[in-house]
């Protein structure tokens, strides 16, 4: 062998070494990512007393039962959360489009005074953390006697300046020419914005509706405050007083089936629009 | 662009953006504004709103309050944890995937799962798995004996222990995003520029520091700012874990602090919870702006 071949070969078993090491650490986190997911839906196969007499974990279950899910619906309303979530959800992201679309149209479009201003101080709000302003929604939402209601839990949930922002510029890369031949022809800026406008931006629509279902769905904070009626619980809050008060404090498969119903609308959606919600996350996402 | 002179000053374009700005001045403009008002009312009374005098009064009680000195502690133990560990981590996993072929698409879906999951109800799967309770020692302490250590009681038991889950947790839930970004910024990465260096015999791990880190600078530093504002407001993470109850926990964080002060067993001080709240803009905005000037100094652009 020459000198150069026994280095070629060197360099190749180098190269092997570190791709099982790759691998094997991608797959050290995967197996990190699912075990959770995997632990869910194995607890809330497990029958109450097959659970609770083992000590020692067990990694499987042979005698699977569905017992939990019905006791998940019929013990606890968890029917009542998943539809107070429904609503919560599709309202605020319904609202949120409406508003965000005419003011993107407003800042991309049209001339009026004092819009540069306006705009600058809407960016400017994009850098207030809700921490601040969750103390006032409290007191004002409670003094409108809005509590326990879904007007209160939607209506401070539906601004989003970011999403504003991110349509503004969309509607900017349209080209002018086409509001100016649309003016010709004697369409409204209304009309405009909502035929032609509208099916351009479609992506970047998709994309803030998207995002704005993960927030509302996994929504925690100003839910709880503003709710104490078990009838207007989220999911999220369905699940804290499931395990602060529901089941009795052991009966955790039934917890668990529970969190296996609340988690998998989320998982379908994304499993379904993989590339929309990465795409979209990767555009506009901040959780973390 | 020239617009026809009869549309400017015209209330048209106002109109659109009245919803906007209704929405915006309500929940966001008027509450900025009360907020420092609230907090410099001192006893204020949430049922007949009516307060003594005006001073910093409340601030010096939050200061004092030993409670929130340990959600300050407990935040910033947090924070200096699990930001540089998960940005590393992060880091290490794109590069992993981005050298990869086969089953990259996999693994970046299933990496991806957290983001997509209520904290609220996968935190409960975490507790299970780290819970020590009177029927079983948990999956955790399982994995711990066959390393012959003792069982710990994660949840229930000792600071450290309640605090590792904490920080675990939230790596677990911040990673998806992490991950996301840094690939598609390594993915961004011209492959010229590699091609050179290779060209030139350039060892892989030089090409790394040289041309890769560099490169992706721009993307780790915004990481690093997110992460440190999304870690300073830590909360249902917590709550996931421990319960409401974060006080008796000894687990609470400064957002727990402010939302126990305005609701819950404790609550009905909205002076006390707004002048937390601005004290936590203010720790937020000074690390941001240190982070800024940092970045000066290390950053690509």
């Amino acid at each position: 062998m020459t000198d150069y071949e026994i280095l070629e070969k060197k360099v190749k078993r180098r190269d092997t070494v570190m791709r099982a090491v790759t691998y094997a650490g991608l797959a050290l986190w995967a197996l990190m990512v699912l075990f959770p997911f995997y632990w869910m839906a194995l607890t809330s196969v497990k029958s109450y007393s097959a659970y609770n007499s083992e000590y020692i974990p067990q990694f499987f279950t042979l005698s699977p039962t569905l017992q939990n899910y019905a006791d998940a619906f019929t013990a606890v309303p968890l029917a009542r959360y998943f539809f107070n979530t429904a609503v919560f959800t599709v309202a605020t992201t319904a609202i949120m489009l409406v508003v965000t679309t005419l003011a993107a149209f407003a800042f991309a479009r049209l001339e009026f005074k004092g819009k540069n201003a306006v705009f600058v101080l809407f960016l400017s709000l994009m850098m207030i953390p809700t921490e601040l302003v969750v103390i006032t929604n409290f007191v004002t939402v409670t003094n409108l006697d809005m509590r326990n209601s879904y007007l209160g839990l939607i209506l401070p949930s539906v601004t989003s300046v970011f999403y504003i922002y991110l349509l503004k510029e969309n509607f900017e890369q349209v080209p002018d020419s086409l509001y100016y031949a649309a003016k010709v022809d004697g369409t409204s800026d209304f009309k405009y914005l909502l035929r032609v406008l509208v099916p351009i931006a479609r992506p970047t629509l998709i994309t803030i509706t998207i995002l704005k279902v993960i927030e509302c769905w996994n929504s925690y904070v100003w839910p709880r405050l503003i709710t104490d009626d078990a009838n207007y619980f989220l999911v999220s809050n369905g699940i804290q007083e499931i395990r602060e008060n529901g089941f009795g404090r052991e009966n955790i498969p039934a917890m668990m089936a529970a969190v296996v119903v609340i988690s998998l609308p989320l998982i379908v959606l994304f499993l379904l629009f993989r590339k929309k919600v990465m795409e979209g996350v990767s555009r506009g996402g901040t959780k973390g | 662009m020239k617009r026809e002179k009869s549309d400017m000053g015209s209330p048209r374009g106002w109109l659109y953006l009245l919803p906007a700005i209704l929405f915006l001045g309500v929940f966001m403009v008027y509450p900025l504004i009360d907020v420092f008002i609230y907090s410099f009312e001192e006893g204020y009374n949430f049922a007949s709103q009516t307060y003594f005098g005006t001073g910093t009064y409340n601030y010096s009680y939050v200061l004092h309050d030993p409670y929130f000195l340990q959600a300050v502690k407990n935040t910033f133990v947090l924070v200096i944890i699990t930001v540089p560990l998960s940005t590393g981590i992060a880091l290490l996993i794109s590069v992993g995937l981005s050298s990869i072929g086969p089953l990259r698409n996999l693994f970046q879906t299933v990496y991806f799962l957290p983001y997509v999951t209520n904290t609220l109800a996968v935190g409960l799967v975490f507790m299970i798995l780290f819970q020590k309770t009177p029927y079983s020692d948990g999956l955790v302490n399982l994995l711990l004996s066959w390393f012959g250590a003792g069982s710990v009681d994660f949840i229930d038991g000792p600071w450290g222990a309640k605090m590792f889950v904490l920080c675990f947790y939230t790596i677990w839930v911040v990673m998806p995003f992490k991950i996301l970004i840094l690939t598609s910024a390594l993915a961004s990465v011209n492959r010229d520029y590699y091609n050179a260096a290779r060209v030139d015999g350039t060892s892989k791990f030089r090409i790394f520091r040289k041309i890769t880190l560099p490169m992706i600078s721009p993307m780790i530093f915004y990481l690093v700012i997110t992460g440190f504002i999304g870690a300073f407001k830590a909360y249902s993470d917590a709550v996931a874990l421990f319960g409401t109850n974060l006080n008796a926990a000894e687990m609470n964080t400064i957002v727990g602090y402010v939302y126990d002060m305005l609701y819950g067993d404790s609550g009905g001080y909205p002076s006390y919870a707004s002048a937390a709240a601005i004290i936590l803009f203010a720790i937020v905005l000074t690390i941001t702006c240190i982070n800024l000037l940092v970045s000066k100094k290390k950053v690509h652009y």
